[in-house]
């Protein structure tokens, strides 16, 4: 009969009152992410997703993507609130901006972030294009993320264009007009196209409930999917090392380890280990 | 990297000449649907027949004995069948769970297509469909005197309020040489991107007067107009309407008009390319309507070959 091996003795508890109080702690916050780990390896997911290597050389211009991503955030959760209290119809649209903007609290506030916070994302998007154009990092293999960037940046322009009619008002009115129009000169399909904007022949109400459809169901939906696929590639292939590093740039890929069923851990003296 | 070269084998099925028929029936279809019915027709005919023979085409390349050596798909994980299965049998033998991968493909596809198409439909058409108005009444003929300006706004659909405001530029032009009076209508919207162009020239704001029509009211200003100019990017036009300045790349648009009941009635707008003459002598380039910025004579006018309202 074989002998069972002794167990390791278990490690003495820390004498210090003070450091068994902070694992109590630590372990009332790891025990619910265990508990989710092992049912659905999302704490692993978001470890992997966070926490990666990057370039030693990374820079302050490496965040750009990140900001314009927190732009978007804001439009999206601003946009919401915002949606609760405007009305897309001819005789009530403007009046339900006045509204938001005089009446309802911090109605203004609200309001001020998403107009301001609209140029915000579209200054963003193109200071994150221009990094990284001038870095180089649209080359291989991240091609396919600077054409994804660049859907990305037409709809959020679009984004753009559809929302400045919805306040409304003689400026967003004729801004419309002109914007529509232009887009009627383009050569065969430019009518057809602007006739689709406007919903008919001439802008009426229907171009305004159209435009707000597309400005806050299909447009954002769509964003949304491209950011994903976005920072799908970003956490496949890297953060590229700016062209005067020495580092090679990419993913050093490190070699698979064996993962136990928990795969972070506290450890007696509150740091995370694997 | 080296290029994938192939393995130097034939193709299976080979290469087949039906799929590009297919294609050129589908473009010949869609380009039918909109320039002329008999072409689309064709068109279809062509994309059934070479569909049918790409379909027959490929269905009898399916049923082509397999070569001795190769999987049953080619595939090289795929070991050919064990010698119990008499080899000719197995070589004819429609695999079953491809069939079935094919089916449920195919059932997928039509059920989204079924599902898409309605939907594409109601995205897209109405904006393309009912879109005719009846027309505006401008009240009695005598609110027009000869030979002056009047900036009348109306509600070219009532029903839909405010928003469907519109000027129009009005002269009176007495009885040309048919004895038929004679309108100069012009819309305001400009040529170039649509802003509302206004009139150069004195209003006289305390003469305006509000006509009551069997539809809605209306309001009827007189002008002296030296010209008309857009305030959006300096468009400037002639009281014909034609381009005098600034962007435009034609005349004004302008109102066919009708009398009835002694009361003058707008109708369809039209574009102008050129006005040569004035008043009731003038002769007019007429063109049907196109929107802002379209050119409609000279190259340029190629580029706008259709209108959504020709498909009407």
């Amino acid at each position: 009969m074989l002998e069972t091996p002794p167990r390791p003795a278990p490690v003495p508890p820390p004498s210090r009152k003070k450091n068994r109080l902070t694992d109590k702690v630590i372990a009332l916050v790891w025990i619910p992410l265990e508990w989710l780990e092992e049912r659905s390896g999302l704490v692993g997911g978001v470890r992997y997703f966070l926490f990666r290597k990057v370039p030693s050389d990374t820079n302050w211009f490496h965040t750009l993507g990140s900001a314009t991503l927190t732009a978007f955030l804001v439009q999206a959760g601003t946009g919401v609130i915002l949606a609760m209290f405007y009305r897309p119809t001819p005789d009530e649209a403007y009046e339900s901006i006045r509204n938001i903007t005089d009446e309802v609290t911090l109605g203004w506030l609200v309001r001020g972030m998403h107009r301001w916070g609209a140029s915000v994302f579209i200054i963003l998007m193109f200071f994150h294009m221009a990094r990284v154009f001038l870095f180089g990092a649209y080359k291989y293999p991240r091609e396919l993320n600077w054409i994804i960037g660049i859907l990305l940046l037409v709809f959020g322009m679009l984004e753009g264009f559809t929302g400045y009619l919805l306040p409304w008002d003689q400026t967003a009115y004729w801004a419309t007009v002109v914007g529509i129009n232009l887009n009627g000169t383009g050569p065969v399909m430019g009518p057809f196209l602007a006739q689709f904007l406007r919903g008919g022949d001439e802008i009426t109400g229907e171009t305004l409930t159209r435009f707000y459809a597309i400005h806050m169901l299909l447009l954002p939906g769509a964003i949304a999917a491209l950011i994903g696929l976005h920072l799908y590639l970003v956490v496949r292939l890297g953060v590229s090392s700016p062209p005067w590093s020495p580092e090679a740039a990419g993913h050093d890929r490190r070699e698979v380890e064996p993962r136990g069923p928990g795969l972070v851990r506290p450890t007696a003296r509150g740091r995370i280990a694997r | 990297m080296e290029p994938h070269r192939g393995d130097d084998k034939p193709h299976h099925p080979s290469p087949s000449i039906w799929p590009v028929g297919f294609a050129v029936g589908i473009a010949c279809l869609l380009v039918g649907v909109i320039v002329s019915r008999p072409a689309a027709i064709a068109g279809a005919v062509i994309a059934v027949v070479f569909g049918v023979l790409w379909a027959r085409d490929a269905m009898a390349a399916g049923r082509r004995p397999v070569e001795p050596g190769v999987g049953r798909e080619g595939l090289p994980g795929v070991p050919a069948p064990e010698g119990e299965v008499d080899e000719e049998e197995a070589a004819n033998r429609y695999p079953r769970n491809q069939f079935l991968e094919l089916t449920t493909l195919g059932l997928g596809g039509v059920i989204a297509g079924i599902v898409t198409l309605p939907i594409l439909g109601f995205a897209v058409l109405p904006a393309f469909t009912n879109q005719e108005h009846p027309g505006v009444d401008l009240g009695p003929t005598d609110n027009f005197p000869e030979n002056e300006w009047v900036e009348a706004t109306f509600l070219l659909d009532p029903a839909q309020g405010e928003v469907s405001r519109r000027t129009a530029f009005v002269r009176y032009n007495g009885t040309g040489d048919n004895d038929l009076p004679s309108y100069t209508i012009i819309s305001n919207r400009c040529v170039h991107l649509g802003c509302p162009v206004q009139a150069s020239g004195p209003r006289r704001d305390e003469d305006a007067e509000t006509v009551k029509t069997d539809q809605a009211e209306l309001r009827l200003t007189p002008i002296l107009p030296a010209n008309f100019s857009c305030p959006c990017h300096g468009g400037a036009y002639d009281t014909e309407g034609n381009r005098i300045a600034g962007p435009p790349v034609r005349a004004m648009d302008r109102y066919k008009f009708g009398i009835f009941d002694g009361k003058l009635h707008l109708l369809q707008a039209y574009s102008v390319g050129k006005v040569e003459g004035e008043g009731a002598d003038a002769q007019l380039e007429a063109y049907g309507l196109q929107g802002p910025g379209e050119h409609v004579d000279g190259l340029e006018g190629w580029l706008y070959p259709i209108q959504p309202q020709d498909l009407r």
